[in-house]
Parts: C-alpha cells; sequence; structure tokens
C-alpha cells in the first residue's frame, strides 16, 4: 500500500467525493432525498382513503366493472385528423370494460358516480390505443394535487353516507374548479344502463394527420340507444349490481352501439384543464361505430388483467399538455402493479353467476 | 482470454465509455420517472424503453467483442482473492447489463402492455400475459437496478483507486490507453513522428 502522504489523502477525498456526489444524485432523482413530490403510491393512498379501506386485488379506482368485447367499424373520416392505423376504413377488434366509479368493488349501483368505458382498439399492424373514459364531458379537477384532495374531502362519512361538510366547505373554496363538476352533475341525467351514456375522452389529445398537422381533439362515444335516466331521489332501492345486470340482460338480447365524434378544439379552447368544458359549435367528426356485441365477468373475460393506460397511443394520437394525463397514467401504473402483487379476488358479477350457478 | 496488449481493445474501450453513459442516464431516468406522477413521468418513460432496448443492442455487440479481444493481466501485486472479486464483479456487470432490458421487456409482456419503444416500433412480447409473472418482475425491475447502481459505484470506486492511488495503469487500460514502448508496441510506431504528438498527453499522470 502506498504511504498516506498528502496527495493520496486528496485522492482518496475525491474519489469519495465522487461516489457521495453520485450517490446523492441518485437518491434525488429517486425522490428519497429533497422537496417532497407526489408519486403513485400517494394517489392510490388517496383513493384507498376514500374508499375506507384496501381492498387488495382490485383497481383502486373504479373497481367495479364487467368485461366486453366487440368491434369498431372505421369508416374513415378519422384519417382526416389522425394517421392512426384504427381510423382507416375497417373494422378493428376491440376489448373493454364497464365499470362505476369509486374504489369499493362490491359497492352497490345506486350511487351517484361516472358510469365508464375503457378500450383497447388494436389494428392488424400491431397499433394500438387504449382509452378510459367517464360518461361526464368535465373532470371534477385539473392536476394530480387536486385529484388527491378531492378524494380525501370526499370521503364518506360513516355515519351520513356524505362527505364531511366541515372538511367539504374549505376544499371547495381552495377549488372553486370543482363547481362546474358539481352543477353538471346535479343537473345531468344519470344514465339508467351503461349501454345508453355517452362517453367522453376527459382530457384533450392532439392528433397528428398525413400532413403533418397537429390539432388538439377531444372525442366521445355517443350511443345509439336512447338516453333514459335513474331515479335519483331512489338510488338505494336499487338492486346491488343493477347497472350491470342491465347490461348483462340487454347484450344477450341485441348488440349495442356507439358512434366516435372526433371534437377539434376551436381556438380559445382550453386544452390542458379537464375541468373545463367545451363550448359552442365545434367542427366534429364521426369516425365510426363501436359495437359491443359480447359481455363477461371479470374473472372470464380479458379486461381484469388489463391496465387501461389512456396514454397507450397509436402514431398519429399524442397527449396534450393535460397534466392529468401523466398522472392518471402513474396513478393506474401504481393501482396495476399492486394489485398484480396482491392477486385477484372475486368480481360482484362474477358472485352473481356464482350464486346463480349454484341454485 | 489475457491479451497481450496492456490495454483493452479499442472498439471496446469506446463501447465502454459509451454504455457507461447511457447506463448511468438510464438508471437515474427510472428511479426518478417512477417517483413523479408530473408530466417527466411521459418524458422519461419515452426515453427508457428505447435507451434500454439500444443498451441490450450494445451489450450483445460488446460481449462478443470483450471474448474475442480479451482483458490485459491485472497487476501482479494484486492478491488472488483480489482478482477474483475483479473477475466477478465483472461477470455480474455483464450479467446485469443483459438481464435488465430484459427484466423491462419481458415484464411489459406479461402486463399485457404493448412493448412499444419508439413511434411505430413496437417489440413482440417475450412471455405470456400473467400478472403473477407481471408482479415478479416489476419488483425485479427495481430492487436489480439499485443493486446494479451499487455495483457501479463499487467499480467506479475501484477504477479510481487504481488510477489515483495505485497508479498501476489498470485505469488506463480502459481510458487512453498506455505510451506504445518498445515491449509491447511495433517498433515502427515510435519512429513515426505524427504519433509522437498524439501520443503526448498519455505522458501525463492519468
Amino acid at each position: 500500500m502506498p504511504s498516506l502522504n498528502r496527495a493520496t489523502a486528496g485522492a482518496y477525498a475525491l474519489i469519495g467525493a465522487i461516489i457521495l456526489l453520485l450517490a446523492g444524485g441518485f437518491a434525488w432523482a429517486a425522490g428519497w432525498i429533497g422537496p417532497g413530490r407526489i408519486n403513485g403510491g400517494d394517489v392510490t393512498a388517496a383513493l384507498e382513503y376514500n374508499t375506507g379501506k384496501k381492498q387488495p386485488g382490485y383497481r383502486r379506482a373504479h373497481a367495479k366493472g364487467l368485461c366486453f368485447s366487440g368491434s369498431f367499424m372505421a369508416d374513415g373520416a378519422g384519417s382526416g385528423l389522425s394517421v392512426a392505423s384504427v381510423f382507416k376504413a375497417g373494422r378493428y377488434p376491440v376489448i373493454g370494460r364497464f365499470s362505476l366509479a369509486g374504489g369499493n368493488p362490491l359497492a352497490g349501483d345506486g350511487r351517484n358516480v361516472f358510469h365508464s368505458m375503457a378500450l383497447i382498439l388494436r389494428a392488424p399492424d400491431g397499433q394500438e390505443w387504449r382509452l378510459a373514459m367517464d360518461h361526464t364531458p368535465i373532470f371534477p379537477v385539473a392536476d394530480v394535487a387536486s385529484f388527491i384532495a378531492l378524494q380525501r374531502a370526499t370521503k364518506p362519512d360513516p355515519k351520513t353516507g356524505k362527505p364531511d361538510p366541515a372538511v367539504m366547505k374549505p376544499f371547495l373554496e381552495a377549488h372553486p374548479e370543482v363547481k362546474a363538476f358539481q352543477a353538471f352533475m346535479m343537473q345531468a341525467v344519470l344514465p339508467n344502463s351503461f349501454a345508453n351514456a355517452t362517453y367522453y375522452s376527459i382530457n384533450a389529445f392532439r392528433f397528428t394527420d398525413a400532413g403533418g398537422t397537429t390539432r388538439l381533439v377531444r372525442w366521445q362515444f355517443e350511443p345509439e340507444a336512447p338516453l333514459a335516466g335513474l331515479d335519483k331521489k331512489r338510488l338505494d332501492q336499487l338492486p346491488r349490481d343493477y347497472l350491470f345486470q342491465e347490461m348483462i340482460a340487454r347484450t344477450a338480447q341485441a348488440p349495442s352501439r356507439w358512434h366516435l365524434k372526433l371534437v377539434v378544439a376551436n381556438p380559445g379552447d382550453v386544452t390542458d384543464k379537464a375541468a373545463v368544458a367545451w363550448t359552442g359549435p365545434h367542427r366534429t367528426i364521426d369516425a365510426g361505430t363501436l359495437t359491443i356485441d359480447a359481455v363477461q365477468s371479470e374473472e372470464t373475460g380479458a379486461c381484469r388483467d388489463l391496465n387501461f393506460d389512456p396514454t397507450i397511443l397509436p402514431p398519429g394520437i399524442t397527449p396534450s399538455d393535460d397534466p392529468l394525463l401523466a398522472g392518471r397514467s402513474k396513478a393506474y401504473s401504481s393501482s396495476f402493479t399492486r394489485r398484480a402483487q396482491e392477486g385477484p379476488n372475486p368480481s360482484a358479477v362474477g358472485q352473481d353467476l356464482a350464486r346463480e350457478n349454484a341454485r | 482470454m489475457i491479451r497481450h496488449s496492456q490495454d483493452f481493445h479499442p472498439a471496446l474501450r469506446a463501447i465502454h465509455w459509451l454504455m457507461a453513459a447511457m447506463v448511468l442516464t438510464m438508471l437515474f431516468i427510472g428511479v426518478g420517472m417512477v417517483s413523479t406522477v408530473g408530466p417527466a413521468y411521459l418524458t422519461l418513460l419515452g426515453l427508457h424503453r428505447p435507451l434500454g432496448i439500444a443498451i441490450l443492442v450494445l451489450v450483445l455487440i460488446r460481449l462478443p467483442l470483450r471474448l474475442a479481444t480479451g482483458a490485459p493481466a491485472l497487476p501482479e501485486d494484486l492478491s488472488l482473492a483480489e482478482k477474483r472479486i475483479a473477475w466477478a464483479s465483472h461477470l455480474l456487470l455483464y450479467l446485469t447489463l443483459f438481464a435488465l432490458p430484459l427484466i423491462g421487456w419481458g415484464m411489459l409482456s406479461a402486463g399485457g402492455y404493448p412493448v412499444r419503444v419508439t413511434n411505430g416500433f413496437t417489440l413482440p412480447p417475450i412471455l405470456p400475459h400473467d400478472l403473477g409473472i407481471y408482479a415478479f418482475l416489476r419488483t425485479a425491475h427495481t430492487i436489480v437496478a439499485v443493486l446494479f447502481f451499487a455495483l457501479i459505484l463499487t467499480h467506479l470506486a475501484a477504477a479510481l483507486m487504481h488510477g489515483l492511488i495505485r497508479r498501476d495503469g489498470v485505469l488506463r487500460s480502459m481510458t487512453i490507453g498506455h505510451r506504445p514502448v518498445a515491449v509491447s508496441g511495433p517498433p515502427e510506431e515510435l519512429e513515426t513522428p505524427g504519433d509522437d504528438i498524439v501520443e503526448e498527453p498519455a505522458n501525463l499522470p492519468a
């Protein structure tokens, strides 16, 4: 060993400093040290808090679901906005999932919450488009921190079944953007079926056409079935799985159809905040028809073990600057990994089927 | 294989430093992207996959090159244990260079995700869609990555000890190389005046 003269001591110090700097930088990049940042686990924790307890093996949000399959018949008009293969005229296979908002997989259907539809569209060339949509054209909040605050503020009080006003009031004062959503939910018809709801993209996305022109687009799937609403005063009288059983019975009779309407932003439309509606006339393109002709329980269908991450997009569609999109992607991923580690548990529809079979 | 030169093959040195930069970047991107729900998540994820596949391609080129060109002998005064630790650590480094991208690719396959590398370039799945496998590989991806970073820091500290304290030529064998002398290099190289100028910086201490 060389003797520990000044030069050697300096060299040791230099080596130590380089290693410490790298290790420290790594810890900072990982968020282990330094200012706190919101991670996926913070979102799943807020959802679990709202649900009241952890529901192992289920999605942390939209836990109650039903798988379906069908096809998307593109009419070719969507190609005017995006080069994505699924807009070229033709029929493409679809799988997806209906769900209700909330983290309780066995909750009753009689709640004034989102009906949701998630889809995966696949083109023969391998392109894949995942969509996760709600029946509301706007979202209550515009960013992830507000979403976490919303989950904490709206936790139902076990005594009343409603959020604690003492928590809700300061939240609403700090988040005036939620008023638009509350107003919508107050006046909107609560669809009495998954089949007659319109499902909205929630966020805006960038669509790029063959000429390289990029436009900001929101979209919606508009049902062919006429809209009829649930009686909001008697929601608590509905059977637990009313909406799911209705969809199973309906699909046994006939397929359900929706038209994909691509809505192009007008100048001045807010494209990075899902809490703000686009109002007035818009250029709208009917890109094709979605047909759902089969439903399956989560135990037997293909939807349960998939993450409907809305940022899994084909070439020709990219995320907008809406911060909710990265938040949704990361939070869905955290939820997906958690339930994968926990292993699956029975779905409400699966329980119903098992009960019927036992008779 | 023991290499007769005192230095690693120049192509191997180039690919080493290229991969060193890529792997360090990759590890920082990896822990950074999973730490946030902010817009950086999507940006970093967009870099993570092409960079990971590029590292896999590069190590597929590098390993045969390393096996074909060999490594220079370690200094005589290193103990047998030290030489064995050096050999094992290099084996682990190579193994991980293969394992981490493959775990990532396999994890996405088992999770039912499209393995989209870049816009319009998607890899086929290498494992069946199975959430049990996904959960295992997702955990392994993090653990192996953090251990890999620790191994890289150890590797770097050892290299710097060789270069700054022992000054035994080990660090130089992977960096600027040794000054060609009559014993190890062909004599005509020394007679080329241009080479003298090029080799001049090599006279400085590493």
